[in-house]
């Protein structure tokens, strides 16, 4: 069983994230780049499943820039045995339909038996990429599961809905997206970081890939128009509690009609 | 006009979704509103006067074995059928589980690009345009597409209706490819929640923290929310706890609130929590340690033990109610 898990360099939810107003593109250099939370969690499921059946393969892919190979070395130091780096010049501010397609086409030559991706990333929160990515294979999706279960011909898990749950299972090649239900992820060790240094990862441009320009030139593109930063809130009245705050904040709601 | 098509989520129990008022207001703002579903049956004549009084001036219906066991397959077959017989302007469908993964899939059958988590939309030089508010608000971003938009909203995000309409039902049948789509084999509903307002637009939300300590201590904030008619919110360590629903986390990977009032009760204010709430009117935080976070972003901050203050807070309420 081969288990290929999407990770996405992101930068640190908790530093300040910097817009470039001129483009509407994500400041790479606000923000110490790490593996999204939610990446880290989708590979701790893919280990544990290897843990336990012998012969499973966990490969990390990631597309991005020259130092996602920092999260990729991340990765293969928890455990996964081999990285792939899609990395392309022309990739830069790609949208979700091109994104869709490189990571596609990569999965294809490195083939798959399961794909695990997150729910959503958290400097994009689009949650759509991996849905691209079933429609382009022609493999099912498991998305927003709060648990999983793998076995060789199958997975399957509950899937997070608006009113509650459902048990869903789709047949194996498949693609499933995790939700922070899932455990976060066990730390690195010694001997696996020693390892991931000498562990294979092969790096491929949209050439390798045989995405052509023509191809990504029929997409529609998205484009930001405007972007516009909102001014930070500034704290307000603070009082310490002698008995009578409760009062005093009903009658700050009556005040403001709260109440 | 042209067509604006809206993914009109039903439920497995019938339920048509909250967020098809505010899509079909927005859809009835940039064109004629089409609501797509995709079912099974033949639709219920209440289910097509509902979707006429939220505004839909017709209802194209995808009829498909597969509703209900399929999942998401059958709203895209619906989509992407509609969307060649009425080649519409736009298609707008919820930024939730299903309807995002609907709108991914049929972007990638029409080529087209996709707009997320918008909280408006607008038409201007002939091009339509979404708005979102992205990383807790700090930034307002307008976007838009090179050919026909596909726009997921954010639900709770629209407040408006559109004018009632009579509805016209179209009904074809769609073919789901059962190897393309995972199986649904049953559904674990949550209970029905009592009155109390659903999170998602709520105008008040009383949110708890870890600061609780407890699944039973953390009724204290439900208390406060239905003295003060308010959705119950929840920090991720309060849900990771067990203390609440994931549904009711607020944050960054959670809901985003934008409330006239929002409360926080035992919550540190991490830059992640406050992502989903930033935005709020008016703040009030009870934290009872005064260098807490979430006093920075609040308009009222009390300094104290919220297992004091709530209690006195909810009687006041209610004595000055009665
Ligand atoms: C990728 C990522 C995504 C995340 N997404 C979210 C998200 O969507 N939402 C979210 O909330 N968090 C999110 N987090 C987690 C976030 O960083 C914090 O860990 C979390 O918000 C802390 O929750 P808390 O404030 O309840 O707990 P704590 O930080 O532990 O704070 C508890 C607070 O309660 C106070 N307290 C304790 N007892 C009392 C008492 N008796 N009376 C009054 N005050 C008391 C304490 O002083 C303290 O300030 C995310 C983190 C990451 C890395």
């Amino acid at each position: 069983m081969r288990i290929v898990v999407l990770v996405k360099q992101v930068p640190d939810t908790s530093d300040v994230r910097k817009l470039d107003l001129n483009t509407g593109l994500l400041d790479r250099d606000a923000g110490e780049p790490i593996v999204d939370e939610i990446n880290e969690r989708g590979l701790e499921a893919a280990l544990r499943y290897k843990d336990d059946n012998k012969g499973t393969e966990v490969v990390v892919l990631s597309m991005g820039p020259e130092n996602a190979i920092k999260s990729i070395r991340k990765a293969l130091s928890m455990g996964a045995d081999s990285g792939v780096h899609i990395v392309d010049d022309s990739l830069a501010g790609a949208d979700a339909l091109v994104t869709s397609l490189a990571i596609s086409k990569a999965l294809e030559r490195t083939g798959y038996d399961l794909v695990v991706a997150g729910n959503e990333s958290t400097d994009g929160n689009g949650g759509i990429v991996p849905a691209m990515i079933s429609e382009r294979l022609g493999i099912p999706l498991l998305g927003f599961l709060v648990n999983m279960e793998i076995t060789e011909a199958q997975v399957s898990g509950e899937r997070q809905g608006d009113d509650g749950t459902a048990n869903v299972h789709a047949g194996l090649p498949a693609i499933v997206t995790v939700t922070e239900r899932f455990d976060y992820a066990r730390f690195p060790n010694f001997k696996g970081i020693m390892t991931a240094k000498r562990k294979p990862v092969d790096t491929v441009t949209l050439a390798e890939l045989g995405v052509d320009a023509a191809e990504v030139s029929s997409l529609d593109r998205t484009e930001v128009i405007s972007a516009v930063e909102r001014p930070a809130r500034t704290a307000g009245t603070k009082i310490d509690d002698d008995g009578t705050a409760a009062a005093t904040l009903v009658e700050y709601l009556a005040t403001n009609r709260l109440v | 006009m042209s067509h604006v098509l809206v993914l009109v989520e039903i439920s497995h129990r019938g339920h048509i979704a909250d967020s098809a008022r505010g899509l079909l207001a927005l859809a009835a703002r940039l064109g004629d509103p089409v609501a797509v579903v995709a079912t099974r049956e033949p639709l219920a004549d209440d289910v097509v006067a509902k979707l006429g009084s939220l505004g839909a001036a017709q209802v194209y219906q995808g009829r498909s074995d597969a509703a209900g066991t399929a999942l998401v397959a059958p709203q895209v077959e619906a989509l992407a059928a509609a969307v060649a017989a009425l080649s519409p302007a736009a298609v707008l469908v919820s930024h939730s589980y299903d309807g995002r993964e609907a709108a991914a899939r049929l972007a990638v059958r029409t080529g087209s690009g996709v707009l997320v988590d918008a909280v408006n939309v607008r038409a201007e030089d002939g091009r339509i345009i979404a708005n979102g508010s992205i990383w807790g608000g700090n930034y307002l971003v307008d976007s838009a597409t090179t050919g026909m938009p596909v726009i997921t909203v954010r639900p709770g995000a629209v407040d408006e209706s559109a004018p009632q309409a009579s509805a016209q039902v179209t009904a074809e049948s769609v073919t789901v490819d059962a190897a393309t789509a995972g199986v649904i084999d049953s559904y674990n509903d949550a209970p029905e929640v009592s009155e109390r307002p659903s999170l998602l637009g709520a105008k008040k939300v009383v949110s708890g923290g870890r600061g609780f300590g407890s699944k039973e201590n953390f009724a204290l904030v439900e208390q406060l929310a239905d003295a003060l008619g308010a959705a119950v919110g929840a920090s991720r360590a309060a849900v990771d706890a067990g203390y609440s629903p994931q549904t009711t986390q607020v944050g960054q990977t959670g809901v985003s609130v934008s409330p006239d009032l929002y409360v926080a009760l035992g919550i540190s204010g991490a830059i992640q929590h406050r992502a989903g709430m930033q935005t709020a009117k008016t703040i009030v935080a009870i934290n009872k340690d005064a260098d807490a976070p979430i006093f920075e972003v609040a308009d009222f901050g009390i300094v104290g033990d919220v297992f004091t203050i709530v209690p006195q807070l909810v009687e006041a309420i209610k004595a000055r109610s009665a």
